[in-house]
């Protein structure tokens, strides 16, 4: 009796421990370390990252400043600007779909199964992060051009496949492959096989012990992986901009606006696009940080309990 | 003993279990087959396709491509590019590393959003900003031009570009392994005499090295294929602001698709040896993960700190 009281309060005393900790600490500019350099090597980090990133950053949004709301408005709000985020968000959004199912099965594949060239097709999962995007857009169009590898095979399907919204589609679909399935496979590493196991012997089958036991777990990692597919692409230009064709109100998407802008001498109506795409940015950073705390939260939830009940 | 049990009771086991933890055979193999149709069209198609049109007309085309004056013009533009960013960026990263792995300090997650602000950002809109600031209608704009120095549609401004693009790759790979390493070694170092600088070149830098490949590796593959911003900032004058990827457009908008293959092609070997070298990288962190830790450590700070005290004393 006395050792289960005991282990009842223990956790919830040392959470108050921790959080009075990070109460003082966050009064505390620094905690006292015995290891030197701190001073040079934040000074330098704040330094650089000021210099490289926050003041041009900035800069962008003093600049926007100089046109009026009106303008300003008049601008972002324009139909060819509307129609370039409707083909910028939309074409993202399916290709972050199109990456959620696969990248889910890949990571799966990857993860619980053995099959002939398996190391290979999973170190080839990162080629959309090294491969340049310049090489990438040109090497979908060579493909799916009217008479390329898969091309000529659309075609008399009636299937156009380049300079079309498809074609933005398949491009954003390979840059942004690898996402789900390097956020995933970690954590189906994880997995315990003892869950499916006790779901098992309830009487679960293998359908619902996969929807009902696996999926929740993998959840918060594969959103995570979607929403960072999902930016990537709203972002991306060097793959699109050969297979897209770049009609305006068409085929154009929103990156591609700022450069015709730019080329145009339009340098306003180019900052306005810009900071449009960098408050959807921020927002997209923002919650894959809050997505990642609550699958980070998730995981290490899952950690405790497993602790507890190895000491029960 | 105990292997011949576990290998009995796994025998014994009946296939019920093993059923209903596991998925059946055809439901496995589609599963693998989509999966591999899926890599094969969205990875391998675009990487065969550019080695094939490179060598479409044959391989005299193929290095005659590579032998223009522009095309070299633009390789050494790019490695030029590559080679002051990826320093510039290594060197940040590792301060950040120790910075925000070695201490605790308020706002320190704050602090990495900010370093991470670089990826979520469009490369279109990381070469702009440096355009709003130092191009002619920009905020130094004037200031520049009446002291006839060039950034935009030059080469500092690529070099800017690309430092900004891949900015959080090193500092990204080292922070969570720092952080993960805790400070037990370095601070033992110190015990032991060694100076603040002796402590990170030979106990944190040979720590963190594998990692720190990693990280340049990854910055130096995007150093040399970013599009986007580059492009932005560079004005595309031949032979002197182009790099390679631009030098892939101008190439494949003239119809010179042999050509234009070609020079993609040399950016497909460095992307494929980038995941090898990646490969390499993650097969050996995991090998020494699987080492015991115990006997790793000691064997690592008693030998390199044994010189050090050894010069202290003489």
């Amino acid at each position: 009796m006395a050792a289960f009281s005991i282990r009842c309060i223990s956790p919830i005393s040392k959470n108050r421990i921790e959080r009075i900790r990070k109460l003082k600490m966050a009064f505390r500019l620094k905690q006292k370390s015995v290891l030197p350099g701190f001073g040079l090597s934040f000074g330098f980090t704040v330094l650089y990252l000021s210099l490289i990133v926050l003041i041009p950053l900035s800069a962008t949004f003093l600049k926007a400043s100089s046109l009026t709301w009106p303008r300003f408005w008049h601008i972002v709000t324009a139909p060819r600007a509307i129609a370039s985020y409707e083909l910028s968000f939309g074409a993202s959004a399916i290709a972050a779909g199109i990456n959620l199912v696969f990248g889910l099965i890949v990571a799966w594949v990857l993860v619980r199964y053995t099959f002939p060239g398996k190391r290979l097709f999973d170190s080839m999962v990162d080629l959309p992060f090294a491969l340049p995007t310049a090489v990438a857009g040109i090497a979908l169009t060579a493909i799916y051009s009217a008479n390329g590898w898969v091309g000529q095979y659309l075609q008399p399907l009636g299937i156009k496949a380049a300079y079309s919204r498809l074609g933005v589609v398949i491009a954003l679909t390979f840059t942004g492959l690898p996402f789900v399935v390097r956020t995933v496979q970690p954590v189906l590493e994880d997995l315990d096989k003892e869950m499916e196991e006790a779901a098992a012997s309830l009487g679960a089958d293998r359908l619902q012990t996969i929807t009902r036991v696996i999926l929740p777990a993998i959840m918060p990692a594969a959103l995570t992986g979607v929403t960072m597919a999902f930016a990537r692409a709203v972002g991306e230009y060097g793959s699109v901009v050969f297979i897209s064709g770049n009609m305006p109100m068409k085929t154009e998407i929103t990156p591609l606006l700022i450069i015709t802008k730019l080329e145009q001498y339009d340098y306003a109506g180019a900052t306005a696009i810009a900071v449009v795409m960098l408050v959807v940015s921020f927002v997209m950073l923002l919650a894959i940080n809050l997505m990642q705390a609550w699958s980070g939260r998730r995981t290490r939830n899952s950690a405790a309990s497993e602790l507890a009940l190895s000491e029960a | 003993m105990a292997t011949a049990l576990t290998l009995r009771n796994l025998w014994a086991a009946p296939d019920r279990a093993a059923q209903a933890t596991t998925e059946s055979g055809w439901v496995r193999w589609s599963l693998i087959a989509v999966a591999v149709l899926f890599l094969g069209t969205f990875l391998f198609l675009p990487l065969a396709v550019v080695f094939a049109s490179a060598f479409a007309q044959g391989v005299s085309v193929y290095f005659a491509a590579l032998r223009e004056p522009d095309t070299l013009a633009a390789i050494r533009l790019t490695l030029l590019a590559a080679g002051m960013a990826v320093p510039m960026n290594m060197i940040f990263g590792v301060a950040a590393a120790w910075a925000i792995g070695r201490f605790e300090f308020f706002g320190k997650s704050f602090l990495i959003t900010l370093i991470d602000l670089p990826f979520s950002v469009s490369p279109v809109v990381s070469g702009l900003i440096y355009v709003l600031i130092f191009g002619l209608q920009g905020l130094l704009g004037p200031w520049l031009a009446a002291h006839d120095l060039k950034i935009i549609f030059a080469v500092p401004g690529i070099v800017l570009a690309t430092t900004f693009v891949t900015f959080p790759f090193v500092a990204r790979e080292l922070i969570p392994l720092v952080q993960a390493q805790g400070n037990e070694e370095e601070e033992a170092a110190l015990t032991l005499g060694a100076s603040g600088w002796q402590t990170f070149f030979r106990v944190t830098l040979p720590n963190i090295k594998w990692g720190l490949i990693y990280g340049v590796i990854l910055c130096n593959a995007r150093a040399m294929g970013e599009f986007g911003a580059v492009s932005v900032v560079s004005g595309h004058i031949r032979g002197l602001t182009n790099t390679m990827p631009l030098q892939i457009e101008i190439l494949y908008n003239e119809y010179q698709f042999a050509p234009a293959f070609a020079v993609a092609s040399l950016l497909a070997l460095l992307a494929l040896a980038t995941l090898i070298v990646k490969s390499a990288v993650e097969w050996k962190t995991l090998r020494s993960a699987e080492q015991p830790e115990a006997s790793a450590v000691d064997l690592r700070t008693t030998e390199k700190l044994t010189p050090v005290i050894g010069a202290k004393a003489a």
